[in-house]
């Protein structure tokens, strides 16, 4: 049964559409649109030299193809994936032992993870490659303290920008698991506990199985969040670390090709939610076994 | 194409696409704001950051007394973007800037959509100060667009780094600087083909053939592992060129005079085989109402008397012959030099733009 049928009578009904009728028509205008004009802009005509002109040509589906494009997707999807793993391995136990404080205790936390927050990307992406950089980074306190010999650069590299999209994703994975783990019953770990599990096993065998559906929403968030950074990727990363969305960026601001960012971006989203249902089918079908 | 400003954010960009969706909204019905009405009043765009603000602080005052026609300074987005921008603009009948200072890729993208309104050529009649190469005319003649101000792209070194200003650019090839080079991340704005072609091919004729480019392409990639960092964002690179993070790479010269000048270990040198000469023009949006203010502003910035200020307020090459402006032998060199230039092989990035830009991320990338 449906939550208009319990709805009482006709004016209850006529109420509840009336309620939904403002978030549809927001939707509407403000996702549905743009996405629309996303799809048609795909098939727009590139003109060699110029800009754009309305049209149905596949030319820039066809291009997707090209080797560079495929194994680009792949690199993408792999970092965003990686990032998720590592976003999510990173707060789970962090809001699990914040969710476990006094309220008193928790406020500051919360509003320091807030506060990165509020932090861009771009500025996020500089401070990081400050902090990495050979000339003001952190390779300076070991050599000043005699361990090393010179100070190193650690970026542009693979792993810092895997670093500073981490740094960015953090907070946003704290805010998705903080509700799911603060409503926990904390008899359940008691109750491991007590039945003789140590701190670290009752998290593990108790605490991480439980909050599956948690884990699983907050690894599609960062994944989907991740696709989308364009700045780290540039700042951290050398060439052959930028992401799709760096060359989807080009093609759009820097080339004028618009219809091929459009489709560029379309490939993306069709990658990630195939990926996306493979997921959550794999977690429906884990949570059917016992 | 310059970049004069760092690469906004998702943030910034969703923002600032509100905002100008806002502003159109707003702006159609209400039109101007009645007290200017009577005042007559041009919108010009630079690019944002240091260019706009020094147009707006040594340029537009002096232009407003001699005319006064009152400038509101707009800071143009670089690349393509603004581009598209006044494109999309012009089809709703809106100039979000009358007058725009182009760079030339993005300038002939322009001209060939048809997006930039004819001017009156006798109502511009400084326009016969410039070098002829400047003056950008329709194929069927119609005058469109007038040179605003040349920069050049030098090889920059950080002088902690290297105490002996290099000559060449054939230092970016040498194994001595692994790890030491900072370039431009795209093909359209690095003109790194029209460098490489100059240095080891003999000059830009290379280029004319499909094998040609492929053949100067591979000649890069050797230089691949010396490069430490592909910038899109020139902030990015001139705080590594400072602090000596990556003390080489190819800059502005006009901004790297104004480092070394606020005493940065900054130095610019045109190799011998020449600084890349580029340049912006102001062109006009059909979308403009203002036809007569734009005529009168070009008409002013043609003079040689204001390309020698362009010169010494903001460090950009005249595009007036030297002889005709008062600019002593320390002043030009300070913006230019006698070295014949390295001249951007422009067609290369339009009409085979797709795929110079599409072999040159498989060249970086790979």
């Amino acid at each position: 049964m449906s939550s208009i049928d319990r709805m009482p009578g006709r004016t209850g009904h006529r109420r509840a559409l009336l309620v939904l009728a403002y978030p549809s028509v927001m939707l509407g205008i403000f996702l549905v649109l743009p996405f629309c004009i996303l799809v048609a802009l795909s098939f727009y005509y590139r003109v060699p030299g110029g800009t754009y002109e309305p049209a149905f040509v596949l030319d820039n589906f066809a291009n997707l193809a090209k080797a560079f494009f495929v194994n680009n997707t792949v690199h993408t999807l792999s970092v965003a994936g990686i990032v998720a793993v590592l976003a999510v391995a990173l707060a789970f136990p962090f809001t699990y032992r914040l969710t476990r404080l006094p309220r008193r205790k928790q406020i500051p936390w919360l509003i320091f993870v807030l506060v990165v927050l509020a932090l861009s990307e771009v500025i996020i992406g500089f401070s990081w490659s400050v902090l990495l950089s050979r000339t003001a980074g952190v390779s300076n306190i070991p050599v000043w303290l005699g361990l090393m010999d010179r100070p190193m650069s650690f970026t542009p590299s693979g792993t810092a920008m895997l670093l500073g999209l981490t740094y960015l994703a953090f907070p946003y994975t704290v805010l998705v698991l903080y509700p799911p783990l603060s409503r926990l019953d904390p008899s359940l770990a008691e109750a491991a506990r007590t039945m003789g599990a140590s701190p670290v096993r009752a998290f593990f065998t108790m605490i991480v199985p439980v909050s599956r559906p948690a884990i699983l929403a907050a690894l599609i968030m960062v994944f989907v969040f991740t696709l989308g950074a364009f700045v780290i990727p540039q700042v951290l990363g050398r060439p052959q670390h930028w992401t799709l969305a760096v060359h989807i960026t080009d093609q759009a601001l820097a080339r004028a090709n618009v219809p091929m960012a459009a489709a560029m971006s379309l490939a993306l989203l069709a990658a990630s939610l195939l990926l996306i249902a493979v997921t959550v089918a794999i977690g429906k079908s884990r949570r059917a076994v016992p | 194409m310059k970049t004069r400003k760092p690469a906004p954010s998702r943030r910034h960009f969703l923002a600032g696409t509100a905002a100008a969706g806002g502003a159109l909204a707003m702006g159609l019905p209400f039109g101007a704001p009645a007290v200017h009405a009577q005042e007559r009043s041009l919108k010009i765009g630079t690019y944002g950051g240091y260019f706009e603000e020094s147009f707006t602080k040594h340029i537009y005052p002096d232009f407003t007394k001699a005319t006064g026609i009152a400038v509101e300074s707009i800071p143009e987005p670089t690349g393509d973007q603004w581009l598209l921008q006044l494109e999309q603009a012009a089809k709703a009948g809106v100039a979000p800037a009358d007058v725009s200072m182009m760079a030339n890729t993005v300038r002939i993208r322009g001209e060939r959509s048809g997006l930039w309104a004819a001017l009156d050529e006798s109502k511009v009649a400084n326009i016969g100060n410039l070098k002829p190469e400047f003056v950008f005319k329709y194929p069927d003649g119609r005058l469109y667009g007038a040179g605003a101000v040349s920069w050049y792209i030098t090889l920059v070194t950080n002088t902690e780094s290297y105490p002996e200003a290099p000559t060449s650019w054939a230092e970016f090839w040498d194994t001595e600087n692994k790890d030491a080079i900072g370039l431009l991340a795209l093909s359209s704005n690095s003109f790194l083909l029209e460098i490489t072609a100059h240095t080891f091919f003999g000059g830009n004729d290379v280029l004319n053939t499909e094998e040609g480019v492929i053949k100067v392409l591979e000649k890069l990639a050797e230089a691949k592992s010396n490069v430490k960092l592909w910038y899109r964002d020139e902030g990015q690179f001139q705080a590594a060129l400072q602090s000596g993070e990556i003390p080489m790479g190819q800059y502005y010269h006009d901004v790297a005079g104004l480092a070394a000048a606020d005493g940065f270990p900054v130095r610019s040198t045109f190799p011998k085989e020449g600084g890349v000469v580029d340049s912006g023009a102001w062109v006009l949006t059909k979308a403009s109402k203002k036809t007569e203010e734009a005529e009168t502003f070009i008409n002013y910035m043609c003079q040689p008397s204001v390309q020698a200020a362009l010169s010494r307020k903001v460090g950009t090459a005249p595009v007036v012959p030297r002889e005709s402006t008062d600019l002593t032998d320390d002043e030009f060199n300070a913006v230019s030099s006698e070295i014949a230039p390295i001249i951007p092989k422009y067609d290369l990035y339009i009409d085979k733009g797709d795929w110079v830009a599409e072999k040159w991320i498989e060249m970086i990338t790979g």
